[in-house]
């Protein structure tokens, strides 16, 4: 049904549309430039004779005999050990959906179900931690990790992250809480379910969208992290964003830049597959603490 | 809920946010209190057959013990907050007393690593957070307009800016801008200048480092408002045009009255996320040119010797920052529930 007040002169039509494209180029053509460059020798990806170069490859056809190569993600992957990394990530990001989960849903329901004031104190409070920037409670963190000998393992980064994400992920899951009726867990306690086994068998299975939406969020900040892990991970037990940055200072001198521009591409990758199956999920959780106010 | 039973849902996660947010925000102010102890010097007097000779030297054990006795190092009070590397209050009433006028004194107040810094975060938060806000309202309004077919995967490439990890998607836009890149090269071509380059020129690295954050912090406000548009009542903007409302008008005072409380927020979580700016100087390799307060912290905890007493002073400053920049915000949440 489209309404009057939608129609558009075609003079406006062509120039939100040619504004669009503009948009789109710019949103968009980094990530493809990088990706067909990162199969390119450096040679080519940072030509200082000709920006064309990078398209057309003729020092990687001289090189490698082929315009298309894949000694970066050789030299990342396996002579670099970014497999490693990319294990690590995998352990550190769904512990911390896991654990994150477990936690805000708890919480994020005794919260939207407390008719009290401190309740509301607590959400506030939690925005105030989620100002935070985690740098400075890195800097909080190293002398007693030190001191204790915390410092460097995973299981630290994981709680550590948890902790970071779980203001956010409070205010979400309060908020997608607060839509499901009181008088569901009510009957189902009328039924003679107590308040944990309401939550457990009659709340959770309705909240489901609620959950996979924020447990994306929550991936998100675990896997995007790099003020944390870079700080508190040993060098052995680097998870991919931190291993990232380590390739800029010790290979960019040795010339080997294209490890970084590979290892760029790979993490990439899942998350161009995680907006490709989740983006209706992830467009109603951006804006489900906004519209609703 | 009665209070127990909330008490034992919310149990987990206080305990998590209590240990790993506020007990690192008390640790940090105290740490930075505390300077690392000094080493000991012993002075040893050797005396041979043609006379005596004094020297000093470190007592490694001493020192080694002092340090594990007192971890936190000797208090010294504000010392870390007002010397050189923080507010620099000696250097500021030096450059006051001896600048020949506001401009000179302006340009080496700068020049001081933390008024550098906190000048670097503001400006970038200052302009990223609006001009990020108005390019996504008219990316919203763009694909409000498209067809239906169109919109999903115009949703997609925009999401895209915002979902990359930070450090990735500065590291692309860098190796573009790069004078070997291909945008660097375009650049050059536009200016005339072969040696042109952004890692050279301090007012380039800042507008590139701006230019990134609106280009991965517009698609949220893109999103957000994307949403909101659905939500604009058709009746009041048909009645609007029925009164002889222009486009532009109705833009005016139907739909960005009903956007305003979308916008509040918006711009609440972006400052607070803009006031942390980081990953970009890294991936642009900029802290020659541009650094931030994040920045100023990462640089003193990373490297042969962490400086713990200097970044923790740093990260008092930054929060104490933050809580100015949220102040409004609690202000009026106080005043409006509050009071009950």
């Amino acid at each position: 049904m489209s309404s009057v007040a939608n129609r558009r002169p075609l003079g406006l039509k062509l120039m939100l549309g040619s504004f669009l494209v503009l948009w789109l180029i710019l949103a968009a053509l980094p990530f493809l430039w990088t990706l067909w460059g990162s199969f390119k020798v450096e040679g080519d990806f940072f030509s200082r004779a000709d920006w064309m170069q990078a398209l057309t490859g003729p020092l990687t056809l001289a090189e490698t005999g082929s315009t298309v190569t894949g000694q970066g993600y050789y030299g990342a992957w396996v002579q670099e050990q970014f497999w490693r990394a990319a294990l690590n990530t995998l352990i550190v990001t769904v512990s911390v959906v896991f654990i994150s989960l477990t936690f805000g849903t708890l919480g994020g329901y005794a919260l939207s179900r407390s008719p009290y004031r401190y309740a509301f104190w607590l959400l506030i409070l939690a925005l105030v931690f989620r100002a935070m920037p985690p740098i400075t409670l890195v800097s909080g963190y190293l002398l007693p990790f030190f001191e204790w000998n915390l410092w460097g393992h995973l299981p630290t980064t994981i709680i550590v992250l948890v902790a970071i994400n779980q203001p956010f992920t409070l205010w979400m899951l309060t908020s997608f809480f607060r839509n499901i009726p009181k008088e569901l867990d009510e009957s189902a306690m009328v039924d003679g379910c107590s308040r944990f086994q309401a939550f457990r068998h009659v709340i959770i299975p309705v909240m489901w969208p609620g959950v996979i939406t924020t447990g994306l969020f929550s991936f998100l900040l675990a896997y995007n992290d790099f003020a944390v892990t870079s700080m508190l991970l040993s060098s052995e037990n680097l998870t991919m964003v931190p291993k990232l940055a380590s390739f800029l200072g010790t290979t960019q001198t040795r010339g080997n830049v294209m490890f970084a521009v590979a290892s760029v591409v790979s993490v990439t990758a899942p998350l161009f597959l995680l907006v490709m199956f989740f983006q209706r999920q992830i467009v109603s959780g951006l804006t489900a603490g906004a519209v609703k106010g | 809920m009665k209070h127990r039973t909330f008490f034992w849902f919310f149990l987990p996660t206080a305990t998590a946010m209590l240990l790993f947010i506020a007990f690192p925000i008390v640790s940090v102010v105290i740490q930075s209190v505390y300077a690392p102890h000094s080493q000991v010097v012993v002075e040893v007097e050797n005396c041979g057959p043609f006379g005596c000779t004094r020297s000093s030297s470190v007592d490694q054990a001493a020192t080694r013990a002092l340090r594990e006795a007192e971890p936190l190092g000797r208090f010294v009070g504000l010392e870390i907050y007002l010397n050189r590397g923080h507010l620099a209050v000696n250097e500021i009433a030096d450059l006051w007393r001896n600048a020949p006028d506001l401009a000179t004194f302006t340009n080496r107040l700068l020049r001081l690593p933390f008024y550098g810094a906190l000048a670097f975060t503001l400006t970038y938060t200052a302009l990223v957070t609006p001009l990020s806000i108005m390019l996504g309202f008219v990316v919203a309004l763009s694909v409000n307009a498209l067809p239906r077919v169109l919109k999903g995967p115009t949703i997609f490439f925009s999401l895209l800016p915002m979902i990359v990890t930070p450090l990735v998607g500065g590291l692309i836009l860098f190796w573009m801008i790069d004078s070997r890149g291909v945008l660097g090269a375009f650049f050059q071509y536009l200016t005339g200048d072969p040696n042109l380059s952004v890692k050279a020129s301090t007012p380039m690295m800042w507008a590139m480092l701006i230019v990134y954050g609106i280009w991965s912090t517009a698609p949220f406000a893109f999103v957000v408002y994307y949403a909101g548009l659905q939500t604009v009542p058709q009746d009041t903007l048909e009645s609007a045009m029925i009164d002889g409302a222009t486009r532009w008008q109705r833009i005016r005072y139907v739909m960005l009255p009903h956007l305003l409380p979308l916008t509040t927020f918006m711009a609440l979580i972006k400052l607070m996320d803009n006031f942390r700016v980081f990953e970009p100087i890294i991936s642009f390799s900029a802290s020659a040119h541009a650094q931030s307060l994040s920045y100023f912290i990462y640089s003193d905890l990373g490297g042969e010797t962490r400086l713990l007493s200097s970044a923790a002073a740093t990260s008092v400053l930054t929060i104490v920052g933050i809580i100015i920049l949220l102040s409004p915000v609690l202000v009026r949440t106080w005043r409006n529930f509050g009071k009950a």
